[in-house]
Protein backbone atom coordinates (compact mmCIF):
# COMPACT_ATOMS: atom_id res chain seq x y z
CA UNK A 1 0.00 0.00 0.00
CA UNK A 2 1.30 3.07 -0.67
CA UNK A 3 0.97 6.58 1.41
CA UNK A 4 -2.12 8.89 -0.14
CA UNK A 5 -2.00 6.32 -3.36
CA UNK A 6 1.25 8.02 -4.29
CA UNK A 7 3.74 5.65 -6.06
CA UNK A 8 6.86 7.05 -4.54
CA UNK A 9 9.69 7.72 -7.31
CA UNK A 10 13.24 8.04 -6.56
CA UNK A 11 14.14 11.30 -7.62
CA UNK A 12 17.98 12.22 -8.27
CA UNK A 13 19.61 14.23 -6.06
CA UNK A 14 22.76 16.66 -5.84
CA UNK A 15 24.53 18.52 -3.37
CA UNK A 16 26.24 21.40 -4.80
CA UNK A 17 28.90 23.66 -2.20
CA UNK A 18 28.77 27.39 -2.73
CA UNK A 19 29.77 30.09 -0.20
CA UNK A 20 29.53 28.52 3.40
CA UNK A 21 30.45 26.28 6.14
CA UNK A 22 29.09 23.09 4.26
CA UNK A 23 27.38 22.37 7.45
CA UNK A 24 24.07 22.09 5.61
CA UNK A 25 25.48 19.11 3.83
CA UNK A 26 27.01 17.60 6.77
CA UNK A 27 23.24 17.70 8.54
CA UNK A 28 21.88 15.52 5.76
CA UNK A 29 24.51 13.22 6.50
CA UNK A 30 23.15 13.27 9.84
CA UNK A 31 19.91 12.07 12.07
CA UNK A 32 21.43 8.18 11.76
CA UNK A 33 18.10 6.86 12.90
CA UNK A 34 16.66 7.74 9.32
CA UNK A 35 19.55 8.11 7.21
CA UNK A 36 19.64 4.69 5.60
CA UNK A 37 15.81 5.19 4.90
CA UNK A 38 16.61 8.61 3.02
CA UNK A 39 19.19 7.57 1.03
CA UNK A 40 17.12 4.76 -0.47
CA UNK A 41 14.16 7.47 -0.84
CA UNK A 42 16.70 9.32 -3.31
CA UNK A 43 19.47 8.27 -5.67
CA UNK A 44 22.27 10.97 -4.83
CA UNK A 45 24.42 11.43 -7.75
CA UNK A 46 26.34 14.39 -6.52
CA UNK A 47 27.60 14.30 -2.74
CA UNK A 48 31.00 15.22 -2.08
CA UNK A 49 30.72 15.14 1.60
CA UNK A 50 29.91 11.45 1.95
CA UNK A 51 31.47 10.36 -1.97
CA UNK A 52 33.71 11.55 -4.37
CA UNK A 53 31.68 9.29 -7.18
CA UNK A 54 30.27 11.97 -9.48
CA UNK A 55 26.94 10.72 -11.88
CA UNK A 56 25.60 12.41 -14.82
CA UNK A 57 21.81 14.36 -14.57
CA UNK A 58 19.93 14.97 -11.62
CA UNK A 59 16.31 16.31 -10.73
CA UNK A 60 16.71 18.46 -7.62
CA UNK A 61 19.55 20.47 -7.31
CA UNK A 62 20.21 21.10 -3.05
CA UNK A 63 22.14 24.05 -3.08
CA UNK A 64 24.11 25.51 -0.23
CA UNK A 65 26.37 28.66 0.50
CA UNK A 66 25.88 31.90 -0.49
CA UNK A 67 27.30 33.19 -4.07
CA UNK A 68 30.37 35.96 -4.24
CA UNK A 69 32.39 35.21 -7.26
CA UNK A 70 32.50 35.13 -10.69
CA UNK A 71 32.92 31.97 -11.08
CA UNK A 72 30.00 30.42 -8.74
CA UNK A 73 27.16 33.02 -10.32
CA UNK A 74 28.44 30.63 -14.22
CA UNK A 75 28.46 27.00 -12.29
CA UNK A 76 25.11 28.11 -10.21
CA UNK A 77 24.04 28.95 -13.55
CA UNK A 78 25.03 25.78 -15.38
CA UNK A 79 23.13 24.13 -12.33
CA UNK A 80 19.37 25.96 -13.42
CA UNK A 81 19.72 25.01 -16.60
CA UNK A 82 19.92 21.49 -15.56
CA UNK A 83 18.18 20.83 -13.09
CA UNK A 84 14.13 20.76 -12.31
CA UNK A 85 13.76 21.47 -9.51
CA UNK A 86 16.40 23.74 -7.58
CA UNK A 87 16.68 24.10 -3.45
CA UNK A 88 18.10 26.73 -1.64
CA UNK A 89 19.95 24.65 1.36
CA UNK A 90 20.74 26.83 4.48
CA UNK A 91 20.27 30.23 5.42
CA UNK A 92 23.82 31.61 3.32
CA UNK A 93 21.72 29.96 0.12
CA UNK A 94 18.59 31.67 1.53
CA UNK A 95 19.74 35.05 2.37
CA UNK A 96 23.35 35.34 2.17
CA UNK A 97 24.10 34.25 5.76
CA UNK A 98 26.88 35.51 7.50
CA UNK A 99 28.67 36.36 4.44
CA UNK A 100 26.48 39.27 3.65
CA UNK A 101 28.01 41.11 6.71
CA UNK A 102 31.01 42.21 4.71
CA UNK A 103 27.84 43.94 1.98
CA UNK A 104 28.27 46.94 4.31
CA UNK A 105 31.88 47.15 4.53
CA UNK A 106 34.17 48.36 2.22
CA UNK A 107 35.65 45.35 0.23
CA UNK A 108 39.03 46.66 -0.26
CA UNK A 109 39.81 46.75 3.45
CA UNK A 110 37.69 43.19 3.93
CA UNK A 111 39.84 41.63 1.03
CA UNK A 112 43.22 43.00 3.53
CA UNK A 113 41.62 41.95 6.20
CA UNK A 114 40.83 38.14 5.16
CA UNK A 115 43.64 37.71 2.49
CA UNK A 116 46.51 39.83 3.67
CA UNK A 117 49.04 40.86 -0.02
CA UNK A 118 47.60 37.99 -1.52
CA UNK A 119 44.16 39.90 -2.97
CA UNK A 120 41.66 37.53 -4.51
CA UNK A 121 38.33 38.24 -6.20
CA UNK A 122 35.40 38.97 -4.53
CA UNK A 123 31.84 40.14 -5.14
CA UNK A 124 29.63 41.54 -3.10
CA UNK A 125 27.45 38.17 -1.42
CA UNK A 126 24.16 37.64 -2.99
CA UNK A 127 22.01 34.72 -1.84
CA UNK A 128 21.12 32.18 -4.46
CA UNK A 129 17.77 33.80 -5.55
CA UNK A 130 19.17 37.08 -6.04
CA UNK A 131 21.41 35.03 -8.82
CA UNK A 132 18.99 32.74 -10.64
CA UNK A 133 15.00 31.40 -9.68
CA UNK A 134 14.67 28.88 -6.83
CA UNK A 135 12.48 26.81 -6.28
CA UNK A 136 11.82 26.51 -2.82
CA UNK A 137 14.01 27.82 0.21
CA UNK A 138 15.15 25.52 3.03
CA UNK A 139 16.39 28.19 5.67
CA UNK A 140 18.52 27.08 8.90
CA UNK A 141 22.22 27.29 9.91
CA UNK A 142 22.51 24.74 9.96
CA UNK A 143 19.12 23.61 7.87
CA UNK A 144 16.84 20.72 10.37
CA UNK A 145 17.34 17.29 8.67
CA UNK A 146 13.67 16.14 10.00
CA UNK A 147 12.46 19.17 8.20
CA UNK A 148 14.50 18.35 4.98
CA UNK A 149 13.61 14.99 5.35
CA UNK A 150 9.42 15.86 5.36
CA UNK A 151 10.30 18.14 2.19
CA UNK A 152 11.73 15.83 -0.05
CA UNK A 153 9.35 13.59 1.11
CA UNK A 154 6.31 16.19 -0.37
CA UNK A 155 9.06 16.69 -3.64
CA UNK A 156 8.88 13.06 -3.85
CA UNK A 157 4.77 13.07 -3.84
CA UNK A 158 4.00 16.29 -5.68
CA UNK A 159 2.59 18.12 -2.96
CA UNK A 160 3.27 21.54 -1.56
CA UNK A 161 5.49 22.19 1.75
CA UNK A 162 3.90 24.49 4.10
CA UNK A 163 6.48 25.86 6.58
CA UNK A 164 4.89 26.76 9.67
CA UNK A 165 3.74 30.11 9.96
CA UNK A 166 4.16 31.17 13.79
CA UNK A 167 7.48 32.29 14.73
CA UNK A 168 9.60 30.91 17.46
CA UNK A 169 8.14 32.33 20.43
CA UNK A 170 5.05 29.18 20.17
CA UNK A 171 7.63 26.24 20.48
CA UNK A 172 9.15 27.36 23.57
CA UNK A 173 6.22 27.69 25.53
CA UNK A 174 5.08 24.36 23.80
CA UNK A 175 8.88 23.07 24.94
CA UNK A 176 8.55 24.65 28.65
CA UNK A 177 11.69 27.24 27.97
CA UNK A 178 11.93 30.13 29.93
CA UNK A 179 11.21 33.42 28.11
CA UNK A 180 15.20 35.02 27.32
CA UNK A 181 13.88 38.08 27.80
CA UNK A 182 12.51 37.33 31.00
CA UNK A 183 16.25 36.48 31.81
CA UNK A 184 17.26 39.83 30.60
CA UNK A 185 18.85 38.67 27.12
CA UNK A 186 17.70 39.61 23.33
CA UNK A 187 15.84 37.20 21.45
CA UNK A 188 14.69 37.13 17.77
CA UNK A 189 12.56 34.66 18.26
CA UNK A 190 9.29 36.89 17.93
CA UNK A 191 10.78 37.49 14.75
CA UNK A 192 11.97 34.02 13.43
CA UNK A 193 10.29 31.50 11.71
CA UNK A 194 10.03 28.57 14.05
CA UNK A 195 10.48 24.73 13.09
CA UNK A 196 13.16 24.46 14.58
CA UNK A 197 11.50 23.13 17.85
CA UNK A 198 13.34 26.50 19.83
CA UNK A 199 16.84 24.50 20.59
CA UNK A 200 18.88 28.04 20.67
CA UNK A 201 16.36 29.36 23.43
CA UNK A 202 16.48 25.79 25.20
CA UNK A 203 19.87 26.03 24.97
CA UNK A 204 20.46 29.17 26.80
CA UNK A 205 20.47 31.13 23.98
CA UNK A 206 18.13 33.86 22.70
CA UNK A 207 17.67 33.59 18.65
CA UNK A 208 19.62 34.95 16.14
CA UNK A 209 17.10 34.71 13.61
CA UNK A 210 18.84 32.17 11.10
CA UNK A 211 15.48 30.97 9.61
CA UNK A 212 14.18 34.38 8.28
CA UNK A 213 11.01 35.86 9.23
CA UNK A 214 7.48 34.31 10.49
CA UNK A 215 4.50 34.75 8.44
CA UNK A 216 3.53 38.25 10.05
CA UNK A 217 6.93 39.46 11.49
CA UNK A 218 5.67 42.86 13.34
CA UNK A 219 8.69 44.47 13.28
CA UNK A 220 8.06 47.74 14.67
CA UNK A 221 6.41 46.05 17.76
CA UNK A 222 10.17 44.33 17.94
CA UNK A 223 11.69 47.63 18.06
CA UNK A 224 10.09 49.17 20.58
CA UNK A 225 10.22 45.56 23.38
CA UNK A 226 13.78 45.52 22.63
CA UNK A 227 14.43 49.14 23.06
CA UNK A 228 12.15 49.13 26.30
CA UNK A 229 14.16 46.12 27.62
CA UNK A 230 16.92 48.16 27.43
CA UNK A 231 19.23 47.18 24.28
CA UNK A 232 21.09 49.76 21.87
CA UNK A 233 20.05 50.37 18.81
CA UNK A 234 23.46 48.50 17.47
CA UNK A 235 22.82 45.64 19.45
CA UNK A 236 19.37 45.22 17.53
CA UNK A 237 20.42 45.93 14.26
CA UNK A 238 23.76 43.99 14.89
CA UNK A 239 21.77 40.98 15.43
CA UNK A 240 18.96 41.31 13.05
CA UNK A 241 21.79 41.80 10.22
CA UNK A 242 23.37 38.60 11.35
CA UNK A 243 21.52 36.12 8.86
CA UNK A 244 21.04 38.61 6.22
CA UNK A 245 17.23 37.30 6.44
CA UNK A 246 15.47 39.95 8.28
CA UNK A 247 14.43 43.61 8.48
CA UNK A 248 16.92 46.61 9.72
CA UNK A 249 15.40 49.02 12.28
CA UNK A 250 14.33 52.17 10.22
CA UNK B 1 -18.65 18.05 50.30
CA UNK B 2 -16.77 16.76 53.17
CA UNK B 3 -14.21 18.19 55.61
CA UNK B 4 -11.18 17.68 57.41
CA UNK B 5 -7.93 18.79 59.49
CA UNK B 6 -4.94 17.21 58.48
CA UNK B 7 -1.36 18.67 60.38
CA UNK B 8 1.31 19.79 57.45
CA UNK B 9 3.29 16.66 58.56
CA UNK B 10 0.58 14.09 58.07
CA UNK B 11 0.17 15.74 54.71
CA UNK B 12 3.62 15.40 54.15
CA UNK B 13 3.45 11.60 54.91
CA UNK B 14 0.97 11.68 52.62
CA UNK B 15 2.75 12.75 49.55
CA UNK B 16 5.78 10.91 50.47
CA UNK B 17 3.77 7.39 50.74
CA UNK B 18 2.26 8.85 47.02
CA UNK B 19 5.69 9.41 45.74
CA UNK B 20 6.57 5.50 46.84
CA UNK B 21 4.14 4.10 44.39
CA UNK B 22 2.42 7.16 41.79
CA UNK B 23 4.06 9.99 39.58
CA UNK B 24 3.57 13.31 41.43
CA UNK B 25 3.39 16.35 39.83
CA UNK B 26 3.88 19.97 41.72
CA UNK B 27 5.24 23.22 41.18
CA UNK B 28 8.73 23.18 41.33
CA UNK B 29 11.28 26.15 41.57
CA UNK B 30 13.18 26.23 38.14
CA UNK B 31 14.15 29.59 37.67
CA UNK B 32 14.48 33.46 38.59
CA UNK B 33 13.51 35.95 36.60
CA UNK B 34 16.27 39.10 36.36
CA UNK B 35 14.04 40.81 38.58
CA UNK B 36 15.11 38.38 41.12
CA UNK B 37 11.53 36.62 41.63
CA UNK B 38 11.51 32.36 41.60
CA UNK B 39 9.66 30.93 38.49
CA UNK B 40 7.69 27.47 39.25
CA UNK B 41 6.40 24.92 37.02
CA UNK B 42 4.56 21.79 37.78
CA UNK B 43 6.90 18.92 37.25
CA UNK B 44 6.97 15.51 38.48
CA UNK B 45 8.83 15.97 42.11
CA UNK B 46 11.28 13.21 43.31
CA UNK B 47 10.90 14.24 46.84
CA UNK B 48 8.34 16.47 49.08
CA UNK B 49 11.00 19.07 49.55
CA UNK B 50 11.33 20.00 46.06
CA UNK B 51 7.16 20.80 46.09
CA UNK B 52 6.69 24.75 46.42
CA UNK B 53 2.85 25.15 47.95
CA UNK B 54 3.46 28.76 48.90
CA UNK B 55 4.35 29.56 44.65
CA UNK B 56 3.09 32.61 43.23
CA UNK B 57 1.75 30.94 39.73
CA UNK B 58 3.56 29.15 36.80
CA UNK B 59 3.87 30.20 33.53
CA UNK B 60 2.62 27.07 32.11
CA UNK B 61 -0.95 25.85 32.89
CA UNK B 62 -1.57 22.82 34.19
CA UNK B 63 -3.74 22.08 30.61
CA UNK B 64 -0.14 20.91 29.25
CA UNK B 65 -0.64 17.47 31.45
CA UNK B 66 -4.48 16.95 30.25
CA UNK B 67 -3.95 18.65 26.74
CA UNK B 68 -0.13 18.48 25.51
CA UNK B 69 1.25 20.78 22.96
CA UNK B 70 2.48 17.74 20.58
CA UNK B 71 0.92 14.06 20.87
CA UNK B 72 0.44 11.21 18.99
CA UNK B 73 -3.19 10.39 18.24
CA UNK B 74 -2.78 7.35 16.00
CA UNK B 75 0.96 5.87 15.17
CA UNK B 76 -0.09 3.55 11.65
CA UNK B 77 1.47 1.17 9.13
CA UNK B 78 1.45 -0.37 5.62
CA UNK B 79 1.26 -3.78 6.44
CA UNK B 80 0.78 -5.55 2.43
CA UNK B 81 -2.61 -4.12 1.23
CA UNK B 82 -3.55 -3.46 4.68
CA UNK B 83 -3.18 -1.54 7.28
CA UNK B 84 -2.77 -1.17 11.32
CA UNK B 85 -2.81 1.34 13.46
CA UNK B 86 -2.27 1.59 17.64
CA UNK B 87 -3.73 4.56 19.76
CA UNK B 88 -2.24 4.99 23.15
CA UNK B 89 -4.32 6.33 26.20
CA UNK B 90 -3.09 7.79 29.45
CA UNK B 91 -3.48 3.90 32.04
CA UNK B 92 -1.46 4.89 34.73
CA UNK B 93 -2.64 7.26 37.79
CA UNK B 94 -1.34 10.35 38.87
CA UNK B 95 -1.28 12.91 41.64
CA UNK B 96 -1.37 16.90 40.77
CA UNK B 97 -1.21 18.23 43.82
CA UNK B 98 -0.94 22.29 44.79
CA UNK B 99 -3.71 23.78 41.21
CA UNK B 100 -4.98 26.72 42.05
CA UNK B 101 -8.35 27.07 41.72
CA UNK B 102 -8.03 28.92 38.37
CA UNK B 103 -6.30 26.05 36.87
CA UNK B 104 -9.17 23.64 38.98
CA UNK B 105 -11.48 25.72 37.11
CA UNK B 106 -9.72 25.93 33.73
CA UNK B 107 -10.37 21.77 33.76
CA UNK B 108 -14.20 22.25 34.67
CA UNK B 109 -14.50 24.30 31.44
CA UNK B 110 -11.94 22.02 29.11
CA UNK B 111 -14.35 19.02 30.37
CA UNK B 112 -17.55 20.61 29.36
CA UNK B 113 -15.32 20.79 26.03
CA UNK B 114 -13.53 17.52 26.15
CA UNK B 115 -16.41 15.54 27.36
CA UNK B 116 -19.41 16.29 25.63
CA UNK B 117 -22.41 13.75 24.84
CA UNK B 118 -20.92 13.40 21.60
CA UNK B 119 -17.23 12.75 20.39
CA UNK B 120 -15.81 13.14 23.58
CA UNK B 121 -12.06 12.94 23.40
CA UNK B 122 -10.58 9.57 24.86
CA UNK B 123 -6.80 11.11 24.47
CA UNK B 124 -8.74 13.89 27.76
CA UNK B 125 -10.50 11.75 29.30
CA UNK B 126 -7.76 8.95 30.10
CA UNK B 127 -5.71 11.48 31.48
CA UNK B 128 -8.69 13.66 33.37
CA UNK B 129 -9.65 10.29 35.06
CA UNK B 130 -6.03 9.27 36.22
CA UNK B 131 -5.31 12.77 37.44
CA UNK B 132 -5.81 12.52 41.31
CA UNK B 133 -5.94 16.77 42.05
CA UNK B 134 -4.52 18.59 44.96
CA UNK B 135 -5.73 21.79 45.03
CA UNK B 136 -4.60 24.95 47.48
CA UNK B 137 -5.62 28.49 48.72
CA UNK B 138 -3.20 31.27 48.08
CA UNK B 139 -3.33 35.15 48.14
CA UNK B 140 -3.66 36.81 45.21
CA UNK B 141 -1.24 36.50 42.59
CA UNK B 142 0.67 38.99 40.43
CA UNK B 143 -1.67 40.19 37.98
CA UNK B 144 -4.58 37.42 38.56
CA UNK B 145 -7.71 38.71 37.78
CA UNK B 146 -9.93 35.91 38.90
CA UNK B 147 -12.54 37.46 41.04
CA UNK B 148 -13.57 39.44 38.48
CA UNK B 149 -14.56 35.97 36.81
CA UNK B 150 -15.30 34.53 40.19
CA UNK B 151 -13.11 31.92 39.38
CA UNK B 152 -10.90 32.81 42.79
CA UNK B 153 -12.47 29.78 44.63
CA UNK B 154 -13.66 26.57 43.43
CA UNK B 155 -16.16 23.90 44.07
CA UNK B 156 -15.71 20.86 42.35
CA UNK B 157 -12.82 19.52 39.46
CA UNK B 158 -10.63 18.24 42.62
CA UNK B 159 -10.05 15.62 44.98
CA UNK B 160 -8.94 17.06 47.72
CA UNK B 161 -8.56 21.09 48.25
CA UNK B 162 -6.57 22.64 51.42
CA UNK B 163 -6.52 25.71 52.91
CA UNK B 164 -3.21 27.04 55.01
CA UNK B 165 -4.15 27.40 58.40
CA UNK B 166 -1.01 27.56 59.74
CA UNK B 167 0.19 24.33 61.23
CA UNK B 168 -2.40 22.19 59.35
CA UNK B 169 -4.45 22.52 56.25
CA UNK B 170 -8.71 22.90 56.19
CA UNK B 171 -8.82 19.60 53.65
CA UNK B 172 -11.84 20.11 51.55
CA UNK B 173 -12.77 16.50 50.06
CA UNK B 174 -14.89 15.95 46.55
CA UNK B 175 -14.18 12.71 45.62
CA UNK B 176 -14.85 8.74 47.53
CA UNK B 177 -11.01 8.41 46.26
CA UNK B 178 -9.98 11.77 47.94
CA UNK B 179 -11.60 10.46 51.22
CA UNK B 180 -10.53 7.15 51.28
CA UNK B 181 -6.36 8.62 50.22
CA UNK B 182 -7.01 11.20 53.30
CA UNK B 183 -6.97 7.78 55.55
CA UNK B 184 -4.18 6.29 55.10
CA UNK B 185 -2.87 9.23 57.71
CA UNK B 186 -3.59 10.66 61.26
CA UNK B 187 -7.02 13.51 60.37
CA UNK B 188 -9.46 14.65 62.37
CA UNK B 189 -12.88 16.10 62.31
CA UNK B 190 -13.07 20.18 62.03
CA UNK B 191 -13.55 22.27 65.22
CA UNK B 192 -15.71 25.51 65.69
CA UNK B 193 -12.07 26.63 66.03
CA UNK B 194 -10.70 25.80 62.76
CA UNK B 195 -13.56 26.80 61.01
CA UNK B 196 -13.20 30.34 62.65
CA UNK B 197 -9.82 30.21 61.68
CA UNK B 198 -10.22 29.13 57.73
CA UNK B 199 -13.15 31.77 57.08
CA UNK B 200 -10.29 34.54 58.71
CA UNK B 201 -7.61 33.51 56.16
CA UNK B 202 -10.32 33.49 53.59
CA UNK B 203 -11.33 36.93 54.60
CA UNK B 204 -7.81 38.23 54.45
CA UNK B 205 -7.04 36.43 50.82
CA UNK B 206 -10.77 38.15 49.28
CA UNK B 207 -9.25 41.36 50.88
CA UNK B 208 -6.54 41.37 48.81
CA UNK B 209 -7.68 41.78 45.67
CA UNK B 210 -8.08 45.28 43.98
CA UNK B 211 -11.78 46.32 43.46
CA UNK B 212 -12.92 43.73 40.52
CA UNK B 213 -14.12 45.19 37.11
CA UNK B 214 -17.93 43.96 36.25
CA UNK B 215 -17.43 41.78 33.19
CA UNK B 216 -21.08 40.39 33.15
CA UNK B 217 -21.45 43.19 30.15
CA UNK B 218 -19.24 41.88 28.13
CA UNK B 219 -21.16 39.48 25.88
CA UNK B 220 -23.09 42.38 24.87
CA UNK B 221 -20.27 45.02 24.93
CA UNK B 222 -18.28 42.75 22.32
CA UNK B 223 -21.28 42.85 19.98
CA UNK B 224 -21.36 46.48 20.19
CA UNK B 225 -17.83 47.38 20.41
CA UNK B 226 -17.13 44.99 16.76
CA UNK B 227 -15.72 47.80 14.71
CA UNK B 228 -13.99 49.85 17.71
CA UNK B 229 -10.87 51.08 17.45
CA UNK B 230 -9.73 48.88 20.57
CA UNK B 231 -8.31 46.58 17.86
CA UNK B 232 -6.73 48.48 15.96
CA UNK B 233 -4.44 50.25 18.88
CA UNK B 234 -4.12 46.56 20.85
CA UNK B 235 -4.08 44.54 17.13
CA UNK B 236 -0.77 46.64 16.07
CA UNK B 237 1.06 45.73 18.82
CA UNK B 238 0.32 41.52 18.88
CA UNK B 239 3.73 39.78 17.43
CA UNK B 240 1.70 36.57 16.23
CA UNK B 241 3.36 34.42 18.62
CA UNK B 242 0.63 32.29 19.71
CA UNK B 243 2.38 32.46 23.28
CA UNK B 244 -1.06 33.85 25.14
CA UNK B 245 -3.11 30.75 23.89
CA UNK B 246 -0.22 28.25 24.62
CA UNK B 247 0.27 29.44 28.27
CA UNK B 248 -4.04 30.01 28.88
CA UNK B 249 -4.90 27.27 30.71
CA UNK B 250 -8.52 27.00 28.54
CA UNK B 251 -7.30 27.27 25.18
CA UNK B 252 -8.01 23.93 23.24
CA UNK B 253 -7.71 24.95 19.46
CA UNK B 254 -5.12 21.97 17.52
CA UNK B 255 -4.13 21.18 14.26
CA UNK B 256 -3.10 17.91 12.99
CA UNK B 257 -0.46 16.72 10.69
CA UNK B 258 0.66 13.48 9.42
CA UNK B 259 4.68 12.90 10.10
CA UNK B 260 5.45 9.96 7.34
CA UNK B 261 8.30 7.58 7.95
CA UNK B 262 11.34 8.26 5.08
CA UNK B 263 10.61 4.62 3.49
CA UNK B 264 6.58 5.91 3.44
CA UNK B 265 5.08 2.61 5.04
CA UNK B 266 5.04 3.79 8.98
CA UNK B 267 3.82 7.16 10.20
CA UNK B 268 2.20 9.38 12.92
CA UNK B 269 -0.64 11.70 13.21
CA UNK B 270 0.38 14.00 15.36
CA UNK B 271 -1.63 17.08 17.05
CA UNK B 272 0.04 20.08 18.06
CA UNK B 273 -2.23 22.95 19.76
CA UNK B 274 -2.51 25.96 18.07
CA UNK B 275 -3.32 29.34 18.30
CA UNK B 276 -6.05 31.68 17.02
CA UNK B 277 -3.87 34.82 16.38
CA UNK B 278 -1.35 32.90 14.16
CA UNK B 279 -0.89 34.00 10.52
CA UNK B 280 -2.30 30.94 9.27
CA UNK B 281 -5.18 29.65 11.86
CA UNK B 282 -8.07 30.91 9.70
CA UNK B 283 -6.33 29.99 6.16
CA UNK B 284 -8.09 27.90 3.86
CA UNK B 285 -8.07 26.18 0.55
CA UNK B 286 -6.48 28.52 -2.25
CA UNK B 287 -4.51 30.63 -0.02
CA UNK B 288 -7.73 32.96 1.54
CA UNK B 289 -7.72 33.80 4.96
CA UNK B 290 -10.71 35.02 6.74
CA UNK B 291 -8.06 36.53 9.05
CA UNK B 292 -5.15 38.17 7.97
CA UNK B 293 -5.09 41.10 9.86
CA UNK B 294 -3.66 41.10 13.26
CA UNK B 295 -6.07 43.35 15.18
CA UNK B 296 -9.01 40.06 13.93
CA UNK B 297 -7.44 37.46 14.73
CA UNK B 298 -6.66 39.12 18.44
CA UNK B 299 -9.99 40.07 18.42
CA UNK B 300 -11.42 37.13 17.81
CA UNK B 301 -9.48 35.56 20.77
CA UNK B 302 -11.13 38.12 23.11
CA UNK B 303 -14.42 36.61 21.25
CA UNK B 304 -14.25 33.21 22.15
CA UNK B 305 -12.94 33.95 25.65
CA UNK B 306 -15.39 35.91 26.84
CA UNK B 307 -18.45 35.97 23.79
CA UNK B 308 -18.80 32.81 22.12
CA UNK B 309 -17.64 30.28 25.15
CA UNK B 310 -20.94 32.18 27.01
CA UNK B 311 -23.19 31.14 24.43
CA UNK B 312 -22.12 27.63 24.26
CA UNK B 313 -21.74 27.39 28.24
CA UNK B 314 -23.34 30.32 29.66
CA UNK B 315 -20.04 31.32 31.43
CA UNK B 316 -16.97 32.91 29.85
CA UNK B 317 -13.70 30.65 28.96
CA UNK B 318 -11.35 32.72 30.59
CA UNK B 319 -10.55 32.16 34.51
CA UNK B 320 -8.25 35.08 35.17
CA UNK B 321 -5.17 33.36 35.92
CA UNK B 322 -3.37 36.28 33.93
CA UNK B 323 -1.02 33.93 32.11
CA UNK B 324 -1.40 35.35 28.57
CA UNK B 325 -0.82 38.92 29.88
CA UNK B 326 2.29 38.45 31.70
CA UNK B 327 3.44 36.06 28.71
CA UNK B 328 2.79 38.86 26.15
CA UNK B 329 6.32 40.70 25.16
CA UNK B 330 4.50 43.46 23.54
CA UNK B 331 2.08 43.92 27.38
CA UNK B 332 -1.24 43.11 25.72
CA UNK B 333 -3.32 41.86 28.69
CA UNK B 334 -7.14 41.43 29.53
CA UNK B 335 -7.74 43.39 32.06
CA UNK B 336 -6.80 46.91 30.53
CA UNK B 337 -8.75 45.58 26.86
CA UNK B 338 -11.70 45.13 29.17
CA UNK B 339 -11.66 48.09 31.08
CA UNK B 340 -11.33 49.97 27.42
CA UNK B 341 -14.36 47.86 26.09
CA UNK B 342 -15.77 49.41 29.45
CA UNK B 343 -14.84 52.90 28.86
CA UNK B 344 -13.07 52.47 32.58
CA UNK B 345 -9.83 52.65 34.42
CA UNK B 346 -8.23 49.24 35.67
CA UNK B 347 -8.30 49.59 39.74
CA UNK B 348 -4.53 48.71 40.82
Amino acid sequence: MNYLGIEPVRPRVALFSFTGCEGCQLQLANHEESLAEFLAAIRIVRFREISSSEQGEYDIALVEGAITRNDEVERLLAIRAQTKVLVALGSCACYGGVNRLKNSLDPAVMNREVYGDLSQESLPTRSVGEVVTVDLEIPGCPVSKPEVERIIQHLIWGIPYSFPAYPVCLECKQSFTLCRFQQGELCLGPLTRGGCRAICPAGGLGCWGCRGPAADPNYPEFFAIARQQGFSEREINERLTFFGGLEVTP
Amino acid sequence: MLFRIVEKMAFRSLIQLLLETTQVIGPRKIAVTREGKPVHQYLPLSGFEELELGYDTTDIPAKSYFLPYEENLSTWSFIGNDWTQEITYRLQPRVLVGLHACDINALLKLDKVMTREFFPSPYYISRRKNSFIIGIDHEPCQGGFCHWLGTDSVNRGFDLFLTDLGDRYFVAIDSERGFTLLQQVAVRLVTENDTADYLTVRRRIASGFAPPLDVRQLPRLLDMEFDSEIWRRWGAKCLSCGSCAAVCPTCYCYGVSENVSMDFTRGAKVKQLYSCTLKDFAEVAGGHNFRSARETRLKYRYYHQHRGFVEQYDEPKCVGCGRCGRSCLAGINPQEIIGDLLATEVPS
